[in-house]
């Protein structure tokens, strides 16, 4: 218990203090300035859900987090299968898939932003091969923006799902591929029946990060777009900062925030409670499996 | 600047934060919920108010009434319930600026105006292959700035002023802004991919699109030929610089607007209790009418607040500008300054909107009352 002390009041004092505040102030009509004399009890609450906004940046989210478990994780494995098999230049290709993830969110935003530019680099790739009759404002058209936006999150994020598949496939003993291959399976067989089944935990832990990720993401759509044109790529997040900061209402921003908050926690515990139990059975104990 | 105060005054050291225009606002904001530094930018109006209920404002009223009548009747937009609460230390004014060369290829030979007059050389600027119209639709404001002057060309000042006085515009004039917004949207004269274009930042913002000459006009404010030659290399300034033009927001035909109202502000500064004494010593010093020529000079400003420096203006589009704003009848606060900060944003939003093609002129209009009932 005294060992434990240091990192329990940071904890505290840094995670659980914070949680406790906002929901208290998310009670609140508040400025950010003055005392908290303007209490609304759950109005702030109703306020958001009845914000078309905020349920159009809720949505947002959720195809983003779908986008990423239906194309990014595909994506990912089908790259980490082939990274891990003997090629030439293999170190070279990791690299490359690799290094965007090592950008900050706020260069990748900005780069983009420049490629993306109307008559940009990007347009004029798309007329060199002859689609030049798909190039639209990728980010001033309200239909395409979020796609343009997952697209960038995607760059940056599959260096990461990648590394952690390859590190997963590693974990796999050769043994068992030499096994199926000498009982006559197919390569196809060998990677469908016996190198994604021992991948799973690695994913499961994939999408748990990958969801979390989804729920709160903030740098790339803000620097991009600021959630627009009209709300059409805001997110939790942007709205979160765009009504607390932006507009000097702590109150609602908090309540938003709690919001959040509570989407992440619940997820996160469901998805512990019925996905990753078996992955972490044993390894923890008995109360947070 | 700060170094010459610092000179002459010894004992107050002046540190130089330069922060970006979008992130100061949230960075004032949080600073004031702690210790906020001893003086900060400050553009007056709603947000002062709204920064006002900290506590942490100083009253400067005493502090600089001998000297703050040099600064004219403008200075009383950083005026609250009757205190100081900061000092400007120059004037903005709205309209749009143009590239004359741009003007001239399209056959242009008069700005425009009127709206109609307006629309005209719109027509004659596309026939020509240029994009007529730059607007940084990403930002926001700079789209409430056209319907923040159609209102002005719509409604009688005393209705505007009650309307930002209550936060809310419930007069039907409001609403015939938003049709004279339609109007200009419907006919299609912006940039490409205007609803992403930022105002500021980089050759692709609509001050980018005006100064590499992609787009001929845009309506900002008069920070915008320091704008415009920021995003270029320093060989083209000197010649965009001379191509520059400016013309006055254009009239349109049965409003109850007054003629001579224009939209703009100021910058200022707004000095913390900590030190408001140093910091009014150092507001003095700033506004006073040498300090604000080498200003003008240096273009750090283009209109000082100080009518004793004025004189100081050489550049002949600036020099026009400034008699457009001493001809003025009123120079109203943009509107969202001058409105609670979260109303004057619900009504950017709902402008910002309607460019992208959703609302409808009634709901700009709604906004502000909707967004200060919550």
């Amino acid at each position: 218990m005294l060992l434990l002390g240091p990192a329990l009041t940071l904890f505290v004092g840094f995670v659980l203090v914070p949680i406790a505040v906002a929901i208290y102030y998310s009670f609140y009509k508040w400025s950010g300035f003055g005392p908290l004399n303007h209490p609304v009890g759950l109005g702030n609450y109703r306020r958001a859900f009845a914000d078309t906004v905020f349920l159009h940046a809720i949505q947002h989210n959720v195809t983003i987090a779908l986008l990423s478990l239906l194309l990014q994780l595909p994506l990912s494995i089908g790259l980490a299968l082939l990274l891990n098999r003997q090629l030439r230049g293999r170190g070279f290709l990791r690299l490359v898939v690799f290094a965007p993830y090592v950008l900050s969110e706020a260069v990748t935003a900005v780069m983009w932003l420049m490629l993306l530019q109307p008559d940009g680099f990007v347009d004029q790739v798309f007329k060199h091969v002859g689609l030049g009759s798909l190039v639209t404002t990728w980010l001033a058209n309200t239909h395409v923006v979020l796609y343009t936006l997952f697209v960038v999150i995607t760059w940056k994020y599959i260096g990461f799902g990648v590394i952690l598949l390859l590190a997963g496939l590693q974990g796999i003993p050769t043994e068992l591929r030499e096994a199926s291959a000498l009982d006559g399976a197919s390569p196809w067989q060998t990677t469908r029946r016996v190198v994604l089944p021992l991948l799973g935990p690695t994913i499961r832990i994939w999408i748990f990060l990958s969801m979390i990720g989804s729920l709160q993401i903030f740098d790339i759509p803000w620097i991009m777009t600021l959630g627009g044109p009209a709300g059409a790529s805001t997110t939790m997040s942007t709205y979160l900062i765009d009504k607390g900061f932006q507009s000097y209402e702590f109150g609602y921003g908090s309540a938003v925030a709690v919001i959040l908050f509570i989407f992440c926690f619940v997820f996160a515990l469901l998805y512990q409670r019925f996905a990753l139990r078996r992955d972490t059975a044993g390894s923890l104990t008995r109360m947070v499996s | 600047m700060a170094d010459d105060f610092h000179a002459a005054h010894p004992n107050v050291t002046i540190q130089v934060q330069p922060i970006q225009n979008e992130s100061i606002k949230t960075k004032v904001q949080v600073a004031l919920q702690g210790t906020p530094p001893d003086i900060f930018q400050q553009w007056g109006g709603g947000a002062e108010a709204v920064q006002a209920q900290s506590g942490k404002l100083a009253d400067l009223t005493q502090l600089t009434s001998s000297w703050i009548g040099d600064l004219g009747k403008s200075a009383s937009g950083w005026a609250n319930d009757g205190k100081q609460l900061g000092i400007p230390y120059d004037y903005h004014v709205v309209g749009f600026w143009y590239r004359t060369d741009l003007f001239t290829k399209a056959g242009i030979t008069t700005p425009p105006t009127t709206l109609d007059e307006l629309l005209a050389d719109v027509t004659k600027l596309k026939a020509a292959g240029i994009a007529p119209i730059a607007v940084g639709g990403k930002d926001k404001w700079p789209d409430a700035f056209y319907w923040d002057n159609f209102v002005l060309k719509e409604c009688p000042k005393a209705t505007i002023t009650a309307g930002i006085a209550a936060a809310k515009f419930a007069d039907p004039c409001f609403t015939k802004a938003g049709d004279d917004l339609k109007k200009l949207l419907d006919a299609k004269h912006f940039n490409t991919g205007f609803l992403a274009t930022p105002a500021q930042q980089g050759a692709g913002s609509s001050a980018g699109l005006v100064a590499n000459g992609k787009a001929a006009m845009e309506l900002q404010g008069d920070w915008e030929i320091p704008t415009i030659l920021g995003l270029l290399p320093k060989d083209q300034q000197a010649t965009v610089e001379g191509q520059m033009g400016f013309f006055p927001f254009p009239s349109i035909t049965g409003g109850q607007g007054e003629p001579g109202a224009a939209l703009g502000g100021g910058d200022g500064f707004s000095c913390s209790t900590k030190a408001p004494d140093a910091c009014a010593a150092f507001l003095q010093f700033m506004t006073s009418a040498p300090v604000q020529s080498e200003l003008v000079k240096a273009n750090a400003i283009s209109i000082p607040s100080n009518g004793k420096a004025t004189s100081a203006i050489t550049d002949p589009t600036l020099q026009k500008v400034l008699t457009y704003l001493q001809g003025v009848s009123y120079n109203q606060l943009y509107f969202d300054q001058a409105l609670p900060t979260n109303v004057g944003n619900a009504v950017n939003d709902a402008v910002s909107n309607f460019f992208a093609g959703q609302g409808s002129p009634q709901d700009i209009a709604d906004a502000a009352g909707k967004a200060a009932g919550q």
